[in-house]
C-alpha cells in the first residue's frame, strides 16, 4: 500500500493538519513523570554499562569470537521467522473473532489468548513428551512419533506462546476501528479480504508494528523452549555464562549486545510506521460481521482449532496425562494455595503499576516526539529485552547497598516486574492513542479544560481499553516469570510459576502438572474479565 | 465492576502481606539460608530441622550458580547465614570471593577432607557421581567405555547428548582441565563437537530424553534416574558408571559454608552439624539418592559403594578457579 493511496483512504477527522510526529513541547508533569517511570528501567541498564567499562579483554574476545557472531545471526534469523508467523497467527485470529459470524465467537476468542500463560518451557516440554519414539503419543496410539526439536519446531512452540500478544493488541485496535469505511469499500465492489487488506490492514499497522516488536524482542530473549528444543541461539551463551564463569562481565557484556539489537529493531520498528495516521471512530459502533460460506466456515474452524488445539489443548492434555500418572502412581497432588496468591498479588501489583506507568510513556511517544520521548521509549524496550538474570543481579547489587528494607520485598519486587514488562503496557496504550485524534483533546481545552483535565475526561476513557490490554498483558507475563522472582521475592513468597520450576527441575513432571494448570485457570479468569467481555458490550 | 474489582486486590493484597510476614523468630534465634538444593528434595529435611532445634529457618530456593553470584553481587550486605550449594564450583565462587568464615574443625572432621574445602570454608554434605544414562533396550552396558575419552570414537557419533550450558557439566569440564590439562580438555571437548553431541539444556533433560528414547545415552549425574523411577515407575534408561579414575569418574559433594557476615554464625553452625548428622545422611541416602559423607551412613543398595567409583585424586576447591576456563574451552569448541 502507498501512503498516497493511503492518505486518500484516511477518515475526514484527520484532514484538518494533524500529523503524527505532533512536535509540541511536553508539559513539565507529563516529563517529570517520565522521568520517574524510567528510573527504576535505568539503574539495571547502567550497572550493566559500567561493568562493561571495566570489562576484561577475555569478555570482548567472547563477543568477538566466530562462533558468537554465528549464533547472533541465528538468533536474528529465527527472531525474524517467529515474528512472521506469530504477526500472521495473531492478525489473523483477531480479524476472525472480531469480523465474522463464527459460532461461540466469545469462547474462541478467550482460549485464542489463552496461550500466552503458558510458560514457553511448559509448552516445549509439552510438544517434546508428547512426541518421540517412547514419547505420550506412542504410548497412547502404539505408534512413535518423530521427536520434535531443532530450529522449526522451536520456531512453531514459540510463535504459539507469542502470536497471543499479536491478537490482544490487535483486537483492542481493531474493534475501535470506524467500519464504515470498510463497508463503503465493498459497496464499491471490493471483496471482503480485499477490503480488508486495503482499508483495516493500514489502519492497524501501529499495532501490528508494536505487538511484532514484543514478539521479536520476547524471542531474542527466550532461553526456556530454544534450550528444550536444541536451537543454539545468543542466549544460550549468555546462560551459560552465568552458569559457568565467577566473572560476571562476560555475561553482562553479551546481555548489552542483545540489548543493542533491541533497540535496532526498535528503531527500524517505528521507520516501518510510515507517516500516515487514522483515527478511529469517535463512536464506535459494532462493525457487520462478514457470514461466511460453508467452505470459509470449514477453512476458518479449521485454522481455530489447529491454533488452539496445539496452543493450547496440547500442553493441557500433557499436562493432564502427567497429573493423572502421578495420581496413579500414589504422588500426593501438593496443593499450595500461597503460590496460588502469590503469583495473583504478584501479577495484579504489577499489571496496574504498568498501567499508570504507561500512560506518560505512550502519550510522550505519541503526542510529543522528540529526543526526550525518544530516550524513554528505548529504555522501556531495552530493559525488555534483557535477561531477567541480568536485570535481577543488578536490582540484587543496587538494591541490597541502598534501598535496605525493601531489598527483597513485595514491593520492589512489583516494581522490578512492572519495570521488566513495561513496554507492553506502553505499546498496547501507544496503538490505542495512535487511533485518538488530537483534535479532541484540545477542543476540550478551547473549551476552558487543563491540559491534565483535558487527558482525563478526553483522551483517558478513550484510550482505557487499549491501557486495560496493556496492563492484561503485564499481568499474564508476570505470572509466568521465574528468574527475577527467584532472586527478588521476599523469603517464603512462593508463585506457580516458581512451583512449576522447582518440581519439573527435579524431573517430578507429574507434581509440575498441578501448578500449571493451575496457572491456566487463574489466568483465565482475569484475562475474560478484563480483554475479552468488554469488547464485546460494544 | 470497577469497586468490586478494588476490594478483590485490597483483600489480594492484605492476604498476600500476611502471608509475607511470618518471620517470628523462634526461641534458639533464626537463620536464612539460600538454598541451591531444590525445595522439593530439602524442605521435609528443614521442617524436621527447625522441629528439632527450635531454630527457625528462612530458605531461599535458587540455582546454585545463581545464589552465588547473588552472595557475589550483595558482597556484605547478604541477608544470608548460610549458602548450601549443589556443586563445589558455586561454593568456590563465594569462598573465593571472600565471603565465606572459616568453619570449625568439629564440623570438618565429619566429612572425609577430599570432599571440602581445603581451608575449611565449606564442608561436603552429600555426594552426586557423574554416570553414562543409557538406553538398556539399545545399548549392552558390557560395551559401555570406562572413561569419558572413549565417547570421541566415531562410533558414538550423534548418540552421546551432553548439557554443555549445564553448572555440573562445566564442572565436570574444569575437573578434567585439572586432571589432564587444558589441551587435552580441548580437544576432548572438540571431539564430542566432532561427534554432533545432541545438546540439552540440564541432566534432568538428559535422562528424560533417553528414557524416551530420543537419544541413546547422555552425560549427567547418577542420581536423576531414580526421581525418575520415582514417578514412572520403571525406566529403560540405566547408569553406567565410569570406573577408570578420570573426570568422568567425578563423584561431586553438594556441600554448605556459613558467610563472614552473618550475625548468627552458632545458629548457622548448627544447621550444618544437622545436614552431617545420621538423620540428615539417612535422607540423603534413602530420598534423594545420594551418596552420604558423613556419620557412617551407607549409601541406598541401588548404588554401587562409594569406594568403588574410584572419583579421580584432586582439590576439588581448585574447581571453582577452572570454571571460567572451562566456559571458554566449551565455548571454544563450538559446544556453547
Amino acid at each position: 500500500m502507498t501512503s498516497s493511496t493511503a492518505d486518500q483512504l484516511a477518515p475526514p477527522a484527520s484532514a484538518g493538519g494533524a500529523r503524527r510526529d505532533n512536535t509540541g513541547a511536553a508539559p513539565t508533569w507529563l516529563v517529570v513523570a517520565g522521568i520517574l517511570v524510567v528510573l527504576p528501567a535505568l539503574i539495571p541498564v547502567l550497572a550493566l554499562l559500567l561493568r562493561v567499562v571495566g570489562a576484561s579483554d577475555a569478555a570482548w574476545a567472547t563477543l568477538a569470537s566466530a562462533r558468537t557472531v554465528q549464533l547472533l545471526l541465528r538468533s536474528i534469523f529465527f527472531a525474524f521467522v517467529v515474528t512472521t508467523a506469530a504477526t500472521s497467527l495473531g492478525v489473523t485470529a483477531a480479524w476472525i473473532t472480531t469480523r465474522t459470524d463464527i459460532r461461540y465467537s466469545r469462547t474462541w476468542s478467550t482460549l485464542l489468548a489463552l496461550p500466552l500463560v503458558i510458560p514457553s518451557y511448559v509448552l516445549a516440554l509439552s510438544f517434546t513428551s508428547f512426541a518421540g519414539p517412547r514419547g505420550l503419543f506412542a504410548d497412547m496410539v502404539g505408534i512413535g512419533l518423530p521427536s520434535i526439536t531443532g530450529f522449526w519446531g522451536a520456531a512453531v512452540v514459540l510463535a504459539l506462546a507469542t502470536y497471543p500478544y499479536v491478537y490482544l493488541v490487535v483486537r483492542a485496535t481493531i474493534v475501535r476501528i470506524d467500519p464504515s469505511l470498510e463497508e463503503a469499500a465493498r459497496g464499491l465492489g471490493s471483496g471482503a479480504t480485499e477490503a480488508f487488506r486495503r482499508i483495516t490492514l493500514p489502519q492497524l499497522r501501529p499495532s501490528i508494528a508494536a505487538s511484532a516488536l514484543l514478539v521479536a524482542l520476547y524471542t531474542l530473549s527466550d532461553f526456556g523452549a530454544v534450550s528444550l528444543m536444541r536451537v543454539d541461539v545468543f542466549t544460550r551463551v549468555i546462560y551459560a555464562q552465568y552458569q559457568g564463569r565467577i566473572d560476571r562481565t562476560p555475561a553482562a557484556v553479551l546481555s548489552l549486545m542483545l540489548m543493542l539489537i533491541a533497540v535496532t529493531i526498535l528503531w527500524g520498528e517505528s521507520r516501518s510506521r510510515g507517516r500516515s495516521v487514522y483515527f478511529a471512530a469517535q463512536t464506535p459502533r459494532p462493525p457487520t460481521r462478514l457470514s461466511l460460506t460453508t467452505r470459509q466456515r470449514v477453512t476458518t474452524y479449521f485454522f481455530l482449532s489447529i491454533t488452539v488445539g496445539l496452543g493450547l489443548a496440547l500442553p493441557v492434555m500433557v499436562l493432564g496425562a502427567w497429573l493423572l500418572r502421578g495420581l496413579v502412581t500414589g504422588g500426593v497432588i501438593d496443593m499450595r494455595w500461597g503460590a496460588v496468591l502469590g503469583s495473583l498479588s504478584g501479577s495484579v501489583a504489577a499489571g496496574l503499576l504498568a498501567m499508570v506507568a504507561a500512560v506518560p510513556v505512550a502519550v510522550l511517544a505519541v503526542r510529543h516526539h522528540g529526543r526526550f520521548s525518544r530516550v524513554l521509549r528505548t529504555t522501556v524496550y531495552a530493559i525488555f529485552s534483557l535477561p531477567h538474570i541480568a536485570v535481577a543481579l543488578a536490582v540484587v547489587f543496587f538494591a541490597s547497598r541502598y534501598l535496605g528494607g525493601l531489598y527483597q520485598s513485595f514491593l520492589l519486587l512489583a516494581l522490578v516486574y512492572s519495570t521488566l514488562f513495561l513496554a507492553q503496557a506502553s505499546g498496547a496504550t501507544e496503538a490505542a492513542l495512535t487511533q485518538i485524534n488530537p483534535n479532541l483533546e484540545e477542543a476540550a481545552r478551547g473549551l476552558g479544560d487543563n491540559r491534565l483535565n483535558a487527558f482525563r475526561r478526553i483522551t483517558l476513557p478513550l484510550i482505557l481499553r487499549g491501557l486495560m490490554a496493556g496492563g492484561a498483558l503485564v499481568f499474564l507475563t508476570t505470572m509466568k516469570e521465574l528468574p527475577a522472582t527467584l532472586l527478588l521475592r521476599p523469603t517464603g513468597f512462593d508463585t506457580l510459576a516458581v512451583r512449576i520450576w522447582s518440581t519439573a527441575n527435579e524431573l517430578f513432571y507429574a507434581r509440575a502438572a498441578a501448578p500449571a494448570l493451575l496457572l491456566l485457570i487463574v489466568s483465565a479468569v482475569p484475562m475474560y474479565y478484563l480483554i475479552i467481555r468488554p469488547r464485546h458490550q460494544t | 465492576m470497577p469497586r468490586r474489582f478494588i476490594a478483590l486486590i485490597s483483600i489480594l493484597f492484605v492476604i498476600a502481606a500476611a502471608c509475607g510476614g511470618t518471620d517470628d523468630a523462634g526461641d534458639s534465634g533464626s537463620i536464612t539460608v539460600y538454598s541451591g538444593r531444590s525445595e522439593e528434595l530439602v524442605a521435609p529435611l528443614i521442617e524436621q530441622f527447625e522441629e528439632e532445634t527450635g531454630i527457625a529457618v528462612e530458605v531461599r530456593y535458587a540455582e546454585s550458580a545463581e545464589l552465588a553470584a547473588t552472595i557475589l553481587e550483595e558482597g556484605a550486605n547478604s541477608p544470608a547465614d548460610v549458602f548450601f550449594a549443589q556443586d563445589p564450583a558455586s561454593l568456590g565462587a563465594v569462598a573465593l570471593g571472600g565471603y565465606f568464615r572459616s568453619l570449625d574443625d568439629a564440623l570438618l572432621d565429619k566429612v572425609d577432607a577430599g570432599f571440602s574445602d581445603v581451608e575449611g570454608r565449606w564442608v561436603g554434605i552429600s555426594g552426586r557421581a557423574r554416570v553414562v544414562v543409557y538406553d538398556s533396550e539399545k545399548i549392552d552396558p558390557a560395551t559401555l567405555p570406562t572413561t569419558e575419552d572413549d565417547f570421541t570414537d566415531p562410533a558414538w557419533a550423534g548418540r552421546l547428548a551432553v548439557a554443555p550450558t549445564n553448572g555440573s557439566f562445566l564442572a565436570f569440564v574444569a575437573a578434567k582441565i585439572l586432571i589432564d590439562g587444558e589441551e587435552a580438555t580441548l580437544d576432548w571437548l572438540e571431539g564430542i563437537r566432532g561427534n554432533n553431541a545432541p545438546t540439552y539444556p540440564s541432566n534432568s533433560v538428559i535422562v528424560a530424553a533417553v528414557d524416551a528414547g530420543e537419544v541413546d545415552a547422555g552425560l549427567a549425574n547418577h542420581y536423576y534416574l531414580f526421581r525418575r523411577r520415582d514417578e514412572v515407575g520403571d525406566t529403560i534408561a540405566a547408569n553406567h558408571f565410569m570406573t577408570g579414575g578420570g573426570a568422568g569418574s567425578l563423584v561431586m559433594p553438594a556441600g554448605a559454608g556459613i558467610l563472614a557476615s552473618s550475625e548468627n554464625a552458632t545458629a548457622a553452625a548448627v544447621f550444618i552439624e544437622y545436614l552431617l548428622g545420621e538423620e540428615a545422611q539417612t535422607f540423603f541416602a534413602d530420598e534423594t539418592f545420594e551418596y552420604p559423607l558423613a556419620s557412617e551412613v551407607t549409601a541406598n543398595d541401588e548404588l554401587p559403594p562409594l569406594a568403588d567409583l574410584n572419583p579421580p585424586q584432586l582439590l576439588l576447591s581448585d574447581l571453582a578457579g577452572a570454571l571460567d576456563q572451562a566456559t571458554d574451552l566449551v565455548a571454544a569448541a563450538g559446544l556453547l
